[in-house]
């Protein structure tokens, strides 16, 4: 197998032109178990962790652009303030050394439907930066970047570059179910990310379809049947229905982490709640930090 | 030749602790600093690499099988099958009947069909998927009530059918079933757990001079291995030299064997060292699990909750060969309505041969599965007759003097009641603190910030035979050697005794130091140029090597205060502190100077008292060497919306005898307590068709630190006195309790009657 270290960004495009069966590696949360486990045999690893132009974050108007080497430690050391969504799924990724290790970037690379980052990508809006040594760079919205299972709008030829998630406008909040209290895949997953200046909510859900789901309609009823203006407490009817509405969207299956039903049932709960802490807080309580 | 790279060589004990201290560990800094020599960091100049073809089926006929591919594949030396096997072409721990490679049918997913040596990791693994098997895909046998119910039709080998059938019967159930005020019934299953071991199995096999080879394996029990491998390589057992290499982690999962064989053939075969270590995911396929079960119950009493009687059916399914099935068949049933006393008793336990997961030794050993059930069934009668769950559990605790299911008497201590008057005395943690998500079920993952969670408390007691069982002799040995070096007398022990992280290796240093009135004490490496030391399994080796280890230092004692005798001319002698002391004459001399260039070495063995067979009808007999209890309260809180738990506190109150070393004797009940968590939410081998869905451990999860939650020990010393120094056995007591007092803990927060575990979320919310 060969192993391609380029050291900046151009040689990182070139390398990528030049190998288009080259397997990119990151933080090698993902990829090294696959290949330790002898489930992908890529002809070349692309090692990315020496290119310095993915490392950082900056701000950029109203959105943070996240390189795609970012570890999730620093996102939720960093972030935590102005991307409260993306900063705790990231907290609930793996243990402290996945963490150290783990990107944003590997996970939309990855792109399987169980990745932590995705529904705060999703419900937040945020957009991936693609770049290929042939075409430059483009823009790609998370929402037409997973097109099925562990496979992505990024054509052979891109690496992916950084991540632009716009500043929270609104309280956001993720929430996962796992069968343990740590270090657990998601059985299922869900975001929800509120903007009151435009009177829109967004979602995201994880591992409960074959790609990471938006669930809009429920968004659309959020943005008509809030009270968006009133300030007063979230109308319980109004909570049970946009958990139905995200439950109703997804498509789970069975398998060995849970049942369709249970995943039904859990994102109804989970939209649920995280819509009433997103509210609570909106209209004036103390929002609380994943600690 | 040369020994390996990281092999393993004496170890100085270090601190001065005696009986009843906490020195540290010998291996501790070493395995906290990473260290520390596993099986699988062995290496040796030269070696080859060997690996294992396995089935992909539960059970298939092989038609053909051609290694001509895989032999052609450049660095390969060796492709091997059961043509190859030099000797016997099947091994057992009990019963020879598991073949060492596939012969012409395989039986269960994971079976071993050929090996292969070569230069290189990576060249052996491609050369695997050279070698060509034909299968003939045939229907697994997986329901092992059906093999129960109908065993002939149902044969998955030669044995059968039924590994073991152990009836126990006392009194007249039926009789009693028409006295009793309040009956209450249940039926209860347990999912497979694995012992999850973090270091997966490894050795290196290194070809002798003399036709033999030396063996360097992380296993629990170097004399039976060697038993076991040496008819299957046609060797002397002479000729086979086993050194423990690091092991990391046991559990009982390394009682059998698992890559020993294959990799002394292709040694053999080669002529080069070979060294084999699983991945993660074989070695889900490379160890047997704990036994899965189905278990009925039905208890009769008294309104006041006096048992009257209980019939019971446990069967448990071992897979496809024996293994250690039949012992765990004799423990369910000798154990299976745990320690209370019932006048009349149906038991039945059944081992079936199927085409599932191999299934043997794991801690607790056939206690655990019917320790689940009787603990439900003693919170479902108390339900009944209007009781407290301790309340019904003290009214019918065994104590010194009761009669077991057998007919055995506990003739030492077994205090039961007051035990359980300890643990409810403990005070009760406090409310959740809502503030840190940590605190919550679901953690960090943010499920809640307090919504739908609901508190539960519950109890459960278990007790576990130490030693083996049923007129079983599993004696150990120990060699101490006590000389002058450097002017300082120093003691060398070896013994073959496996040190699976339990801190026997501590333990052997603190009864030399304590029996000797040595400081310095040196441990060499367990191998069999020492006798046998029985297995590291059955909490017994405290017990037996350390009886061992105390009976052999006691005549180097004694050898030493004759020739200090000799030499004073005094009868009065004992050594405290490197010196020997006269009664009337104080200090009369040093250690170091009675041994002078001559050191003191003897060997000993020792063995518990006999116990009996059980009656293959009646089920009654002595079987049982020493019992030991232990009791836990659980509190959870229960998200009942998502079905998400937070174990939030667990207390114990475990009767140990004698406390050794309370700093060992804290981890092993900790680590059991979490094993037994693990079995309570969240550890199962999931299996469909006889084949294994979840081998990896991100599907097979086992407790994290935030999972476990911080324990309320209450350790007491009731000690036995056909043991030594008074102790019991204490590394499994606390995994079979723990299971119990969690599920009924979750029964309390929810309502829901949870007759299986692990409990899943959706059992929770259903």
């Amino acid at each position: 197998m060969e192993f391609l270290r380029p050291t900046t960004w151009d040689d990182a495009l070139a390398a990528r032109a030049a190998h288009p069966g080259a397997l990119p590696i990151q933080g090698g949360t993902d990829v090294m178990v696959e290949l330790n486990f002898d489930v992908r045999r890529p002809a070349a690893l692309l090692d990315l962790t020496g290119v310095a132009e993915l490392r950082g974050w900056d701000a950029d108007g109203d959105a943070i652009r996240i390189g795609a080497g970012v570890p999730y430690a620093r996102i939720i050391a960093e972030l935590g303030g102005r991307l409260p969504g993306l900063a705790q799924a990231a907290r609930t990724v793996g243990s402290p050394q996945i963490r150290n290790r783990g990107t944003v970037g590997g996970n939309l690379g990855a792109a399987s439907p169980a990745g932590d980052s995705h529904p705060p990508l999703l419900a937040s809006g945020a957009t991936v930066e693609a770049e290929s040594a042939a075409r430059g760079v483009r823009e790609i919205p998370v929402g037409e970047f997973y097109t099925g299972p562990k496979r992505s709008a990024l054509e052979p030829d891109e690496l992916i570059r950084a991540i632009r998630v716009p500043t929270a406008p609104g309280p956001q909040y993720f929430a996962k179910i796992g069968t343990r209290n740590a270090m657990v895949i998601a059985v299922c997953s869900f975001a929800v990310a509120l903007d009151p200046a435009r009177r829109r909510a967004g979602t995201g859900i994880g591992s409960a379809g074959p790609t990471p789901l938006r669930a809009r309609e429920a968004e659309d009823f959020l943005a008509a049947h809030l009270d968006w203006d009133g300030g007063g407490p979230l109308d319980d009817v109004v909570a049970r229905k946009f958990g139905d509405l995200v439950a109703g969207a997804a498509s789970p299956i069975d398998d060995v982490r849970g049942t369709a039903a249970y995943r039904g049932h859990a994102l109804g709960v989970l939209a649920r709640r995280t819509l009433g802490w997103a509210w609570r807080e909106h209209t004036g309580q103390t929002r609380r930090e994943a600690s | 030749m040369a020994a390996p790279v990281k092999a393993p060589g004496r170890v100085d004990a270090p601190g001065r602790g005696r009986v009843g201290d906490s020195p540290p560990r010998p291996d501790g800094t070493l395995k906290v600093t990473g260290e520390f020599a596993y099986a699988s960091d062995l290496w040796m100049s030269g070696m080859l690499w060997g690996a294992t073809l396995r089935s992909p089926h539960p059970r298939a006929r092989i038609r053909s099988l051609d290694v001509g591919p895989a032999l052609a594949t450049p660095g390969v030396h060796a492709v091997l099958t059961h043509e190859d096997v030099p000797g016997a072409k099947v091994f057992g721990l009990d019963l020879p009947d598991q073949p060492v490679l596939a012969v012409d049918e395989v039986r269960y997913q994971g079976e071993p069909v050929a090996l292969v040596a070569a230069d290189h990791p990576e060249i052996a693994r491609r050369a695997l998927d050279r070698i060509v098997v034909d299968y003939e895909v045939l229907e697994p046998v997986t329901d092992a009530r059906a093999v129960v119910a109908d065993p002939e039709r149902y044969r998955v080998q030669e044995n059968g059918g039924i590994v073991r059938h152990q009836p126990v019967r006392v009194g007249d159930v039926d009789r009693a079933r028409a006295e009793a005020e309040v009956v209450v019934t249940g039926e209860y299953e347990v999912g497979i757990q694995d012992q999850a071991f973090l270091g997966p199995e490894a050795g290196l096999a290194v070809p002798a001079d003399d036709g033999g080879v030396d063996l360097y394996v992380s296993t629990q029990w170097i004399h039976r291995d060697v038993e076991q491998i040496a008819p299957c390589l046609d060797l002397p057992a002479e000729r086979i030299r086993m050194t423990m290499a690091g092991v990391g982690g046991a559990f009982g999962g390394r009682e059998d064997l698992s890559m020993q064989i294959h990799a002394a053939m292709l040694a053999l075969r080669t002529g080069r060292p070979v060294k084999m270590s699983y991945n993660r995911r074989e070695s889900f396929f490379g160890h047997v699990h704990r036994h899965p079960a189905w278990m009925r119950y039905e208890y009769g009493a008294t309104k006041e909750g006096r048992l009257l009687y209980a019939d019971v059916q446990i069967v448990l399914d071992g897979g496809a060969y024996t293994s250690s099935s039949m012992n765990v068949v004799g423990n369910a049933a000798s154990l299976g309505v745990g320690p209370y006393e019932f006048p009349n008793l149906r038991i039945d336990g059944y081992g079936a041969y199927t085409n599932n997961p191999p299934c043997g030794a794991m801690r607790g050993f056939g206690a655990v599965q019917a320790c689940f059930a009787y603990e439900s069934m003693m919170d479902r009668l108390a339900a009944a007759c209007g009781l407290t769950p301790v309340q019904i559990r003290h009214r019918n605790a065994v104590t010194q003097g009761s009669r077991l299911a057998t007919g055995q008497i506990i003739d030492s201590p077994a205090p039961l009641a007051p035990m359980l008057e300890r643990l409810e005395a403990m005070p009760l943690p406090p409310v959740a603190d809502t503030s840190d998500l940590r605190n919550l079920p679901g953690g960090v993952a943010q499920t809640t910030h307090g919504e739908g969670v609901v508190r539960g408390i519950g109890y459960g007691v278990g007790i576990k035979n130490i030693c083996f069982s049923e007129g079983f002799d599993d004696l150990s040995t120990a060699r101490v050697r006590l000389e002058a070096i450097g002017g300082e007398p120093t003691v060398l022990v070896h013994t073959a005794a496996a040190e699976v992280g339990q801190g026997l290796v501590t333990l052997k240093a603190q009864i030399a130091r304590t029996e000797l009135g040595v400081d310095r004490v040196t441990i060499a490496p367990a191998d069999n140029a020492v006798g046998n030391a029985g297995s590291s399994s059955a909490s017994r080796q405290s017990y037996m090597t350390g009886g061992a280890v105390k009976a052999a230092c006691e005549a180097v004692r004694a050898e030493l205060l004759a020739r200090a005798a000799r030499r004073t001319g005094r009868g009065d002698l004992s050594v405290r502190n490197g010196v020997i002391v006269s009664r009337a004459a104080g200090e009369v001399a040093t250690v170091a100077e009675i041994l002078g260039d001559d050191p003191i070495e003897e060997t000993r063995e020792y063995h518990h008292r006999p116990t009996t067979p059980l009656d293959p009808v009646t089920g009654q007999g002595s079987s049982h060497t020493q019992l030991a209890l232990c009791v836990h309260r659980a509190v959870v809180d229960v998200d009942v919306e998502l079905g998400l738990v937070k174990v939030v506190e667990l207390a114990a109150v475990q009767d140990v005898g004698r406390i050794m070393n309370r700093q060992s004797l804290e981890g092993q009940i900790h680590g059991g307590t979490a094993q037994g968590l693990g079995l309570a939410v969240m550890e199962e081998i999931v299996v469909a068709d006889g084949a294994i869905r979840n081998p990896s451990f991100t599907d097979y999860l086992i407790p994290t630190i935030l999972d476990m939650p911080p324990m309320r020990l209450d350790i007491v010393e009731y000690p036995d006195p056909h043991a030594p120094y008074g102790l019991r056995g204490a590394g499994e007591p606390p995994t079979l309790s723990s299971t119990p007092a969690i599920v009924a803990a979750l029964r309390d927060a929810t309502g829901k009657a949870l007759t299986r575990v692990p409990v899943r979320p959706e059992h929770l919310v259903g």
